[in-house]
């Protein structure tokens, strides 16, 4: 009974140390940010690696969301609902939900271990340390970069698989559930409202966040070698998508108050 | 060979006024990785323009000395001064100025697999002066040619062998000239010619512009030429310090069965 209160406490004590190192390492984020632009070519990089780089998987998973909700509609509302309300569901759950959760979940993931993987095997291979030596601030010169082009980036990617979704939702509607090209778009423009994309882009500008802050802290605490590299990468790709969907509970208590009640 | 220094001859001896050396001060230094105790009490001084080689079996923390001497690792206790600075107590900015004074050879290079050679051996020069890009490639490469790298510029870290990478670290630790280089084992894996090679530039870099170096090597015919002074850390403590001609005359049974690498002494084998 010892041993396992030991060990729960040791647990306890250990994530509020993380976290309190997480905070301490976004303040240098945020501190580092004044070198912007001097930062910009790395940025823009990083920003490339987030939306070029994942393109083809938000391509294929946003299709196959919009053409699964379609589906889902359908059988739920066929005896209740006119198809003329299939648009709004749709796009409701596209913009408010859909996309900016899977995309933070599917992308999210990729650009998580990729930061945790680059930034575990410079750890491992003392890259950090050399760049301490040459007086350049890893967290200026890697972090922010990296966190930046994450909070500008997931969102434009969520746009796109909003886009993509409400196509893969018309197409899977129109070819295969016999619903009308007319009904749906009818559906789509009844019930729409500004307030329900710029909701799912707030929540994508946090999930970026914490997308990168996991992908960025597990690699700079990197320890050991290949394994190491192994472990952090797993570790950063879990507590990034168990946080995205902690926060988007959180976001969604907060946003359906002030954003989409309006 | 070597400059005269005055220089305690005796472990465990400190200057009066760390404040007031011109060189690096180590004081009782104390260092440990969960129940494994590295560096235990470590007292040492290096003076401006000496070399001085650290000597001792492998995992003895020569190279976590290395690293507490430019903040890289923080000690448990003990200090450290670098030209009356304590560098424990340096804020980040200031910590950054005397960083730039420094070079540093990692054991494996810890060249940027991201960067070419070139970029990574320029890479501080274009963070700290306001130099073009065809002048930093130019010194960049004039680097990469006195480590024999010449034409190595354009090449990415993965395409070079153990011995290359190693050179062009050394190229990326002088390119900014500076006053102090680390070296951590700076002939391992490289064929016995490039060196001596190294060897020679290690020398050269001391006569001509007074760098300040401090070695970690096992490569004792390396360590007895660019040696002004050796300093041998066995359980995590200088047991031994002295000039190259005091070390080949000891009697200390250390260092005796660590240059004539003998199994048998109170080193152990394993």
């Amino acid at each position: 009974m010892t041993a396992i209160l030991a060990n729960i406490g040791r647990n306890v004590k250990d994530g509020l140390s993380g976290a309190g190192r997480g905070v301490v390492l976004l303040r240098a984020i945020v501190f580092a940010t004044r070198q912007f632009w001097k930062m910009r070519g790395e940025i823009l990089e990083q920003m490339h690696v987030v939306l070029v780089g994942s393109m083809p998987l938000v391509i294929v998973t946003s299709v196959f969301v919009g053409a699964v909700t379609a589906v889902q509609a359908v059988y739920q509302m066929q005896a209740y609902v006119p198809m003329k309300f299939l648009g709004t569901v749709i796009s409701k759950s596209v913009f408010i939900e859909l996309g900016p959760v899977l995309m933070a979940l599917v992308v999210g993931s990729r650009l998580c271990a990729f930061y945790a993987a680059e930034l575990g095997t410079m750890k491992v291979t003392e890259q950090l340390d050399a760049m301490c030596i040459m007086a350049i601030d890893p967290v200026s010169y890697l972090a922010m970069p990296r966190f930046w082009a994450a909070v500008l980036m997931i969102p434009v990617v969520t746009i796109f698989c909003d886009v993509i979704a409400i196509v893969g939702g018309y197409l899977a509607s129109v070819v295969t559930l016999d619903v009308s090209s007319g009904t749906f778009i009818e559906g789509l423009r009844m019930f729409y409202k500004h307030s329900d994309l710029l909701g799912g882009l707030i929540k994508s500008v946090v999930f970026g966040g914490i997308i990168a802050m996991s992908g960025i802290y597990y690699g700079f605490n990197t320890k050991g070698g290949a394994e190491g590299v192994g472990r952090a990468t797993m570790t950063a790709v879990v507590g990034s998508c168990l946080s995205v969907l902690v926060a988007d509970y959180l976001l969604a208590l907060v946003l359906f108050q002030i954003i989409f009640e309006k | 060979m070597g400059a005269q220094f005055d220089i305690p001859a005796l472990p465990g001896q400190r200057v009066a006024d760390p404040a007031a050396f011109q060189g690096v001060v180590v004081e009782g230094v104390s260092k440990s990785f969960g129940a494994k105790v590295v560096l235990n009490g470590t007292d040492l001084l290096i003076p401006k323009g000496e070399t001085l080689v650290i000597i001792g079996r492998s995992g003895e923390g020569k190279s976590v000395l290395l690293k507490h001497i430019v903040r890289l690792l923080e000690p448990d206790s003990g200090r450290i001064w670098v030209e009356g600075q304590e560098i424990s107590r340096l804020g980040i900015r200031h910590l950054m100025r005397l960083r730039r004074r420094f070079g540093f050879l990692f054991q494996g290079a810890a060249l940027f697999d991201s960067m070419d050679v070139c970029h990574n051996v320029g890479l501080m020069l274009k963070e700290h002066t306001d130099w073009t890009d065809e002048r930093m490639r130019e010194r960049a490469c004039e680097c990469l040619s006195l480590v024999g790298l010449d034409g190595a510029a354009d090449k990415l870290p993965s395409e070079l062998s153990g011995g290359m990478k190693k050179r062009a670290g050394l190229a990326r630790a002088i390119v900014m000239e500076p006053e102090y280089i680390l070296y951590d084992e700076p002939t391992t894996g490289l064929d016995p010619i490039t060196g001596d090679a190294i060897n020679e530039l290690i020398i050269k870099l001391r006569q001509e512009l007074g760098v300040t170096s401090i070695v970690v090597t096992h490569d004792m015919p390396s360590a007895f030429k660019i040696a002004d002074r050796m300093a041998m850390l066995s359980s995590g403590k200088i047991v031994f310090t002295g000039t190259v001609d005091e070390v080949r005359q000891t009697d200390h049974p250390m260092v005796r069965q660590f240059i004539e690498g003998n199994s048998q002494g109170p080193l152990g084998a394993f």
